[in-house]
C-alpha cells in the first residue's frame, strides 16, 4: 500500500499532542456514530507501485489503440502525431501541478500561456477574443447556446443535422435545463438544407448552430448559412482547428462565436479526454463569454505581467448571476494546443491542410473505385468524408473484417449503412491503399 | 545588455522581461516538417472552392524547436507548483500528484485508444471505468455512477439536471434550489444554468446549516439541497441526518458537493448520509494534477430513485463478462459532452484508488484531518490576530479570520497572501468563504510532513511580527516573485487578451 503519506507513529503522537486530542479518532467526533461506516470499505487491499502499473499495463492491452492498427476513426476526435516536445512541456511539475493561478505574482508561466493561447485561437478562427479554454466540443457548443440565452433570451435554438451527434445531444440537455426548444434542420446533398435552414429560422430564434466541417466531412456554406439570422440571433459555429489553414476562418463567414473541439491540436486521444474545447467570439460577447480569460496588465513596478481577468463574469464573483458555472477547465491541455500551433507554425498549418486536402480526395477516390461503394455526397471535403457500402454488405461486419487485418477503417454508420473515414498526416497513401484493398475485400466477401 | 545594466535589486526572473511567443522567430522558421506528398496531386482548386478558402494563414509563431522548448520551459519557471512547495490552497485539495500516474495514463494502450474504437475492441477501457464507478460507489455509499461529467461544476450541472428530470418524471415542477451560504460559487452559477431558482440557506452559530431557516424554505417548490459536508468553513454538520429528513419530507432530492470528500473516505459516506446525488473532484480526492486550471474530472454516484435519469451511455458488464457501452433509459437527460469523459483522468485515480485501497483511503483522510488540526493547533500562538472563524477543531481544512489582523495590525489577508509568497509558499484560499471577514481557507492535505507544517506557521507567525513593526513591508509584498503586485483594475478596465499582431 502506498498512501503518499509522511506521519510516523512518533510524529502522530506529537500531533495529537500538540492539538490536544487522544486518539485521531476524536477528531471526528461531530460525525454522528450512526453515520459511521463502521468497516472498512469493500475495495481491493493497497497494491505496491509495480503492482499496480502491471495491472494498469494489462487493462491497456486489452485496448486495440492506434498504436496497434492502422486507423481511420475519426469522428470529432483523429489520430494526429503529438510531437514528442509536448510530452516533455506537459508532464514539466510547473505546468502539470498548480491549481488554477489565483496568485498571479507566481502564475505569470501559466497565465503567460493562456494569454499566447488566446492569440493563437483568435488567430486561427478570425475572430478577435478568446477564452483560456472549455472542457471539450459538445458542451462548448451547449454553452455558447447559454451564451446566446443569457443575452437574448429568445426561445428557440436552430441546429443543423450536420453537426456532430454528441453536440446535438448535449444541447438538448443543457437547453431542456436552461429552457430553450432545439429545432433540426436536415441535410440536402451532404450539407445543411438551405431552404429548410431559412424556414427553420425566425424572430424568436435565439441561436443557429453548424458545423464546418459537418459531421459527414462536407464543407458548408458558412456565409450563406449565417446569413440568414435575424436581428439579436447568434450565429455558432463549430470548427475543426486543424483546417483553418486553408479553410476560410469563421471570423470572416459572420460567425459570431466560434466553439470546437481541441484534440486535433497536440492532443491525446485518451479515449475521449482530457481534450479542450476552444471558445472564441465578437467583441460583442466579450463580457458574455464562460470561463477564465487571461489579461496583459503590469505590476507595481510598471512590468508587463498577465492575470485573470474579465472575473465578474465567473462563478466566484458572480454566483448565480454567472455567464456560466465553469471553474475547473483544461488549461494543461490548451497548454499541449498552443504548443503544437507553435509547432506546427504559420507556413506549417497551411501544408498540413494541403496535404490532408489531397490524401483525403485520394482516398476518397480510391474507396469509391470499390464496385458498389459510393460517396454519401459530392461536397468538398478536406480531412474526412462518408461513402455508403451495397445493401447486402452491413458496415458493422465489414468493420469486423476490415479490423482482422489490422485496418480500422473509420466509423460506422449503420442508419446509412456508411462509413465515415478519415484521414490524418500520419495516414500514408501505402495506408490508404491498404485500406482500399481491404475494405474491397471484405465487402465482396460479405456481399457474397 | 551588458553586465553593468543588471539591476542588482532585482531576481534573474524579474530582469526577464515578459516576451510572448509571438513576439519571437523569424519569418521562415519552423520546427514542423510536412510528410511528402505521396499522393498524386490535383489543382486545389478543384478540391476546395476559392470561396471556401482561407485568403491568408493565421498568423502563427515561427520559431524552431530548440526555440519553442526555451520559450516554454522559461515561462515554466515563473510558475509557482506543488512539486516544488507547500500549496495549501482551501476547497483544492493540494495533494500529491504520483507520477505512476503519469506513466500509466501514457501507456499507448491507454493513450492511443479512439474514443469510437468498438466496444469489442476497448475492453480494458470498459473494465477500468467499470472498476472506478464501483470503487467511487463504494466511497459514496451510493450504488450507480456516471464518470461523464467533466469537472466539478459538470457534476453539478448533472446533478441539478438529474433532480428536476425526476420531478419532472412525477409531474412536478419543482422551481427552487437551497443552498446555504457557504457555498461554492459553482452551486449557484449552476443552478440558474439548469433553469431553477437558487434560494439561500443561513449558518447557525457553529457553522452548520440553520435549521429554522432550513424548514421554513423547505417548501413542496424545492427540486433539492445542494450541500457540502464538512462544508466550506471546514465543519461537519452534525445535523446532517436532520437536514436529510426536512428535505426529503418535502420530496426533495439532496445533493452532496463532494469538493471536501477528502476529509471522510471510510469514515463516513454521503449515502448512509442520505444523499441522492454526489459528484467527485477526481482532481482534488483522487489526484488528477490540477494542470494549472485542468483537466479535471467530475463523476456523480445517485440513489437507485435517480438512475434512470442517469447520463447516456452508460457502460455496462455483460453475463458473458464482457462490457459495453449503451443507452440505457429512456427517461436519461441525455449527454453532458461527447464521448465517454475525461479517460485520462480516470486511469490516474484508479491507479491511486488500486494502490491505496480501503485502508490507504481512510488513512489518506484520517492524515488530511490530523495535518489539518496539528496546523491549526500551531496557527493558536496567533489566533489574537488570525482566529477560527467557527468551533474549535476541524476536519480537513479550516478558516481563520484576518478581521482582528486587519484592525490591530493594519495589514489585509491579501497582504499575508502576498508576504507569505516571498517565503516559498503559495497562500490559502483568501476571502472565501464570503461570511466570514478577511477570510483565510487553509487546507494542507495528507501528504504534506509535520516538518512543512511547522516552518508554515513559523512563516505565518514571522510575518505578524513583522506587520506589527512595519505593516507597510506586507502591504507592498511581495518582492522576490517573477513580477510583483499586479494591476487588476487596469486590466479589467482596458482588457487585452491577446497578443496584438
Amino acid at each position: 500500500m502506498s498512501t503518499y503519506t509522511a506521519i510516523t507513529d512518533a510524529d502522530r503522537e506529537a500531533m495529537l499532542a500538540e492539538i490536544g486530542v487522544d486518539t485521531v479518532e476524536d477528531l471526528f467526533a461531530p460525525i454522528p456514530q450512526e453515520l459511521r461506516l463502521g468497516r472498512p470499505l469493500d475495495l481491493p487491499a493497497g497494491r505496491p507501485e509495480q503492482d499496480v502499473y502491471k495491472h494498469l499495463r494489462e487493462l491497456a492491452a486489452k485496448n486495440v489503440s492506434a498504436e496497434d492498427e492502422v486507423t481511420f476513426l475519426g469522428g470529432g476526435m483523429y489520430d494526429h502525431y503529438v510531437p514528442a516536445l509536448i510530452d516533455m512541456l506537459m508532464s514539466r511539475s510547473e505546468f502539470l501541478t498548480p491549481y488554477t493561478p489565483y496568485q498571479p505574482e507566481v502564475s505569470q508561466g501559466g497565465l503567460q500561456v493562456m494569454f499566447e493561447y488566446q492569440t493563437a485561437i483568435s488567430e486561427l478562427t478570425g475572430l478577435p477574443v478568446a477564452n483560456a479554454s472549455v472542457y471539450e466540443g459538445p458542451s462548448a457548443l451547449a454553452s455558447a447556446g447559454y451564451l446566446a440565452k443569457l443575452a437574448n433570451g429568445k426561445s428557440k435554438f436552430v441546429i443543423s443535422a450536420g453537426v456532430h451527434p454528441h453536440s446535438i445531444e448535449t444541447l438538448r440537455t443543457y437547453a431542456h435545463g436552461y429552457g430553450v426548444e432545439v429545432v433540426e434542420v436536415p441535410l440536402r446533398d451532404g450539407v445543411t438544407d438551405p431552404d429548410a435552414w431559412a424556414e427553420a429560422i425566425d424572430d424568436e430564434t435565439g441561436a443557429l448552430f453548424f458545423q464546418n466541417p459537418n459531421f459527414y466531412g462536407a464543407v458548408e456554406d458558412a456565409t450563406a448559412l449565417t446569413s440568414a439570422k435575424r436581428a439579436g440571433c447568434v450565429a455558432i459555429a463549430a470548427y475543426d482547428p486543424i483546417v483553418l489553414g486553408i479553410l476560410k476562418p469563421p471570423g470572416q463567414c459572420g460567425v459570431d462565436v466560434c466553439i470546437g473541439e481541441g484534440q486535433p491540436l497536440g492532443n491525446r486521444l485518451d479515449y475521449g479526454g482530457p481534450s479542450f474545447g476552444f471558445f472564441a467570439a465578437t467583441e460583442a460577447y466579450l463580457r458574455r463569454m464562460p470561463g477564465r480569460i487571461a489579461g496583459e496588465t503590469v505590476d507595481a513596478d510598471g512590468r508587463r505581467g498577465f492575470v485573470l481577468t474579465l472575473q465578474t463574469r465567473e462563478q466566484h464573483i458572480r454566483r448565480e448571476k454567472a455567464t456560466s458555472n465553469i471553474c475547473t477547465a483544461q488549461a494543461l491541455n490548451a497548454l499541449g494546443g498552443v504548443v503544437y500551433l507553435a509547432w506546427l507554425g504559420r507556413q506549417g498549418i497551411v501544408e498540413l491542410g494541403e496535404l490532408l486536402l489531397q490524401r483525403t480526395h485520394y482516398a476518397r477516390q480510391a474507396l469509391t473505385a470499390i464496385p458498389g461503394v459510393e460517396a454519401l455526397h459530392d461536397q468538398p471535403v478536406i480531412r474526412e468524408f462518408a461513402v455508403t457500402l451495397p445493401a447486402g454488405a452491413p458496415v458493422a461486419d465489414v468493420v469486423e473484417r476490415c479490423a482482422a487485418q489490422g485496418i480500422n477503417p473509420g466509423l460506422a454508420l449503420p442508419e446509412q449503412n456508411a462509413l465515415l473515414v478519415a484521414i490524418t498526416e500520419q495516414r500514408s497513401r501505402e495506408e490508404i491503399d491498404r485500406l482500399a484493398d481491404v475494405l474491397g475485400r471484405a465487402v465482396s466477401e460479405v456481399t457474397a | 545588455m551588458t553586465l553593468m545594466d543588471v539591476d542588482p535589486t532585482q531576481t534573474p526572473l524579474q530582469r526577464e522581461a515578459a516576451v510572448t511567443i509571438f513576439e519571437k522567430g523569424a519569418p521562415g522558421r519552423r520546427a514542423f516538417v510536412a510528410p511528402a506528398l505521396d499522393v498524386p496531386p490535383v489543382d486545389p482548386s478543384t478540391l476546395l472552392p476559392a470561396a471556401f478558402r482561407r485568403a491568408e494563414g493565421p498568423r502563427l509563431p515561427e520559431l524552431s524547436e530548440p526555440e519553442i522548448v526555451r520559450h516554454y520551459v522559461k515561462l515554466s519557471k515563473r510558475n509557482f507548483d506543488l512539486d516544488s512547495g507547500f500549496y495549501p490552497l482551501g476547497s483544492c485539495t493540494m495533494k500529491h500528484n504520483p507520477r505512476l500516474h503519469e506513466r500509466v495514463a501514457a501507456l499507448p494502450g491507454h493513450a492511443r485508444l479512439h474514443p469510437f474504437q468498438h466496444p469489442k475492441r476497448a475492453q480494458g477501457a470498459l473494465e477500468l471505468m467499470w472498476n472506478l464507478e464501483r470503487a467511487l460507489s463504494e466511497v459514496s455509499g451510493l450504488p450507480h455512477v456516471s464518470l461523464q461529467p467533466s469537472a466539478g461544476s459538470h457534476g453539478e450541472l448533472a446533478g441539478v439536471l438529474l433532480a428536476r428530470a425526476y420531478h419532472e418524471d412525477r409531474g412536478q415542477t419543482r422551481t427552487k434550489v437551497l443552498t446555504p451560504d457557504t457555498a461554492h460559487g459553482t452551486n449557484p452559477a449552476t443552478v440558474t444554468m439548469a433553469g431553477l431558482e437558487v434560494v439561500k440557506v443561513g449558518t447557525n452559530a457553529d457553522g452548520g446549516v440553520d435549521l429554522d431557516d432550513l424548514r421554513a424554505k423547505a417548501t413542496e417548490d424545492v427540486a433539492c439541497l445542494m450541500l457540502t459536508n464538512p462544508n466550506t468553513l471546514g465543519v461537519f454538520d452534525p445535523n446532517i441526518a436532520e437536514i436529510a429528513e426536512i428535505v426529503h419530507g418535502v420530496g426533495s432530492v439532496l445533493y452532496y458537493d463532494g469538493a471536501n470528500l477528502n476529509a471522510i473516505m471510510g469514515i463516513t459516506r454521503p449515502g448512509d448520509m442520505g444523499f441522492d446525488i454526489v459528484h467527485f473532484n477526481l482532481h482534488k480526492s483522487f489526484t488528477q494534477p490540477h494542470g494549472g486550471g485542468g483537466p479535471g474530472s467530475g463523476p456523480i454516484a445517485v440513489s437507485q430513485r435517480m438512475e434512470p435519469y442517469l447520463m447516456n451511455p452508460r457502460i455496462v458488464k455483460d453475463e458473458d463478462g464482457s462490457f459495453d457501452l449503451r443507452d440505457e433509459s429512456e427517461k436519461s437527460i441525455g449527454r453532458l459532452r461527447g464521448f465517454q469523459g475525461n479517460y485520462g483522468c480516470f486511469v490516474r485515480s484508479y491507479a491511486y484508488i488500486c494502490s491505496l485501497g480501503a485502508e490507504g483511503l481512510k488513512d489518506a483522510s484520517e492524515s488530511a484531518v490530523l495535518n489539518a488540526n496539528y496546523l491549526l493547533a500551531k496557527l493558536g500562538d496567533v489566533s489574537e490576530h488570525l482566529p477560527l472563524a467557527y468551533g474549535k477543531l476541524c476536519m480537513h481544512e479550516f478558516v481563520l479570520s484576518g478581521a482582528p489582523m486587519k484592525r490591530e495590525l493594519g495589514i489585509k489577508t491579501l497582504d499575508l497572501a502576498k508576504r507569505l509568497l516571498d517565503h516559498g509558499y503559495h497562500p490559502p484560499t483568501v476571502y472565501f468563504p464570503l461570511l466570514v471577514e478577511e477570510a483565510l481557507l487553509v487546507e494542507p492535505t495528507e501528504t504534506e510532513t509535520r516538518e512543512t507544517l511547522d516552518l508554515f506557521a513559523e512563516a505565518i507567525k514571522a510575518i505578524l511580527l513583522e506587520a506589527a513593526e512595519d505593516p507597510e513591508i506586507a502591504r507592498a509584498a511581495p518582492y522576490t516573485t517573477p513580477v510583483r503586485r499586479l494591476d487588476e483594475a487596469l486590466a479589467a478596465k482596458r482588457p487585452v487578451i491577446r497578443q496584438p499582431l
